[in-house]
């Protein structure tokens, strides 16, 4: 008989590749980073490369429910906490980039840009907002906190509106990208619509 | 290869303002007079570096604007561009660059003049005196940089069309070439690109109808062959690739003032006083620096306070941003 850990299981082996291949931007990042090929700018470029890849990872943390609908693959389930660990990841690197880096730890200037400027506000509010979905992303919390945890974690779509408003407001008109990141999120919110319509919860019920 | 540099600058070692402003005012009091000839060398300063990229400028004059800044490396400056026209984004215009045709090339003068016509670029190169400005760049993104720009002053060139009375403002066009640029194609701005000044701004003797930058031709994406400088003024008010100049009695309708004008003034006078809605004015980076850089304070009219205050005087510029 087959070891249960060695036998091959596609939800493991998903797992370990989106982990994987998530990283790959990271390590792009400080490869680039190292070799002076970050560009004129190399601040703003990581402040634009974490974020990018903040609000890709956390789109498709949103989307794994969706496809698994679609697919009928239920093992999908299995990489969204790895995606919304890995977004909040990078959201962490894109604010700390943004505080130490862009902003040279001047606080004064930091707090002004969190209170006055609607972008950075939105951004804070969903990076804050993101902590609690991150350290209740366990097993024990999810037992512990039975069906407040389903409730608690909603707070995903929340975070995505911001995060996607953050994008739209920080950037000039004569970008194309946050429409884009926009659309998708759209899309992403009007797949469930039918279900919260018909009072149903689209993940309720593992495989 | 640049090192990344850690980023430790104790205040302790950051010259104080005073000290240094006394510094070069010492200095410049040392090299006055007869040595004013050789400031340059007093100064300790080498000549700007030819990247040996485009042709150079023939009969190049230096002179002694902005001698003591040190210039962004040409790489930076050449490969982080705002040039819708060429595409968007900063990379894509310096690689859409060579799409852009700088031959033959005239910019029409019209409008409010008596003697209206064209200048072609070849004739803005022999009949003028080339002059080697160094100038701070302040871009309303808050990045900075400084570039030494060739040109000639834009009141040079506007007084062989003998502008009227009724020439109260300068309107001017930059390229409209939707079959090669393909920015263009896209409704990103609407296009042509229009920027304006008051005719007194035009006049100014930092306005710049610049050629070249780094001893060379401009490169494409950094608005060849002609472009506008105004160094007190945020970037895109220096329009790029200009094709026409029209003398106008009415402020004219600036792209960016059109588009979103509680963002973009017409006047667009760096200030670091007054915020963009979206980001503040008060600090800036300069290009090239590295990943562990501080930004710098912005100064009031980009450290031209002294030579263009006076064009203000009396104006609410929190108003008239």
């Amino acid at each position: 008989m087959i070891p249960a850990a060695a036998r091959w299981q596609p939800s493991r082996a998903a797992r370990a590749a989106v982990i994987l291949l998530a990283c790959v931007p990271f390590a792009l990042v400080a490869y680039d980073a190292m070799n002076d090929g970050l560009g004129a700018n190399p601040v703003e470029a990581v402040l634009h490369r974490t974020g990018d890849w903040a609000l890709r990872l956390l789109l498709a943390t949103l989307a794994v429910s969706p496809l698994r609908r679609w697919t009928g693959w239920p093992w999908l389930h299995h990489l969204r906490r790895p995606l919304g660990l890995l977004a909040f990841g990078y959201a962490m690197l894109h604010a700390l980039t943004y505080v130490v880096l862009d902003r040279g730890l001047v606080w004064e200037d930091i707090v002004a840009d969190v209170l006055e400027r609607p972008y950075v506000t939105a951004g804070f509010t969903a990076l804050v907002l993101m902590v609690p979905l991150a350290v209740t992303s366990t097993r024990a919390a999810m037992r512990r906190l039975g069906p407040r945890w389903q409730q608690l974690h909603r707070l995903v779509y929340v975070v995505a509106v911001l995060a996607v408003l953050h994008f739209l407001w920080s950037s000039k008109l004569d970008r194309p990208e946050p429409v884009v990141y926009a659309g998708v999120l759209a899309v992403l919110l009007l797949v469930r619509l039918p279900a919260v319509l018909r009072g149903r919860r689209l993940v309720a019920q593992g495989p | 290869m640049r090192r990344i540099r850690v980023p430790v600058v104790p205040s302790s070692e950051i010259t104080p303002r005073a000290v240094w402003e006394g510094r070069r005012r010492f200095l410049r009091a040392a090299a006055g007079g007869a040595a004013a000839a050789l400031l340059p060398v007093a100064w300790g300063e080498a000549a700007v570096t030819r990247p040996g990229r485009l042709d150079p400028i023939a009969g190049l004059q230096e002179t002694d604007y902005g001698k003591d800044l040190k210039p962004t490396d040409y790489a930076d400056f050449t490969t982080y561009n705002n040039f819708v026209e060429l595409g968007v984004g900063k990379e894509a215009p310096a690689r859409n660059a060579h799409l852009l045709r700088t031959r033959p090339w005239t910019i029409r003068v019209e409008g409010e003049c008596e003697a209206p016509g064209a200048i072609g670029i070849d004739d803005v190169l022999t009949q003028f005196p080339q002059e080697e400005r160094i100038y701070r760049l302040r871009c309303v993104e808050t990045w900075a940089a400084v570039v030494p720009w060739v040109g000639v002053p834009l009141s040079a060139v506007l007084a062989r069309f003998k502008p009227t009375s009724k020439a109260k403002f300068v309107e001017l066009e930059s390229i409209s070439d939707p079959d090669r640029l393909p920015g263009q194609r896209r409704p990103t701005l609407p296009w042509p690109y229009v920027e304006g000044l008051r005719i007194d701004e035009a006049m100014h003797p930092l306005t710049l109808l610049a050629t070249g930058c780094y001893g060379e031709v401009l490169p494409g994406q950094n608005g060849a062959p002609l472009r506008l400088v105004v160094p007190w003024k945020y970037g895109f008010k220096s329009a790029k690739s200009i094709v026409r100049i029209r003398f106008v009695e009415q402020m004219p309708k600036t792209t960016w003032a059109q588009l979103q004008p509680d963002e973009y003034g017409f006047y667009a006078n760096v200030n670091p006083k007054v915020d963009h809605p979206r980001w503040s004015q008060g600090r800036e980076r300069p290009i090239g620096d590295g990943l562990f850089a501080r930004r710098r304070p912005t100064l009031m009219f980009n450290g031209y306070a002294a030579e263009v205050a006076d064009l203000y005087r009396g104006m609410d510029l929190s108003r008239d941003f």
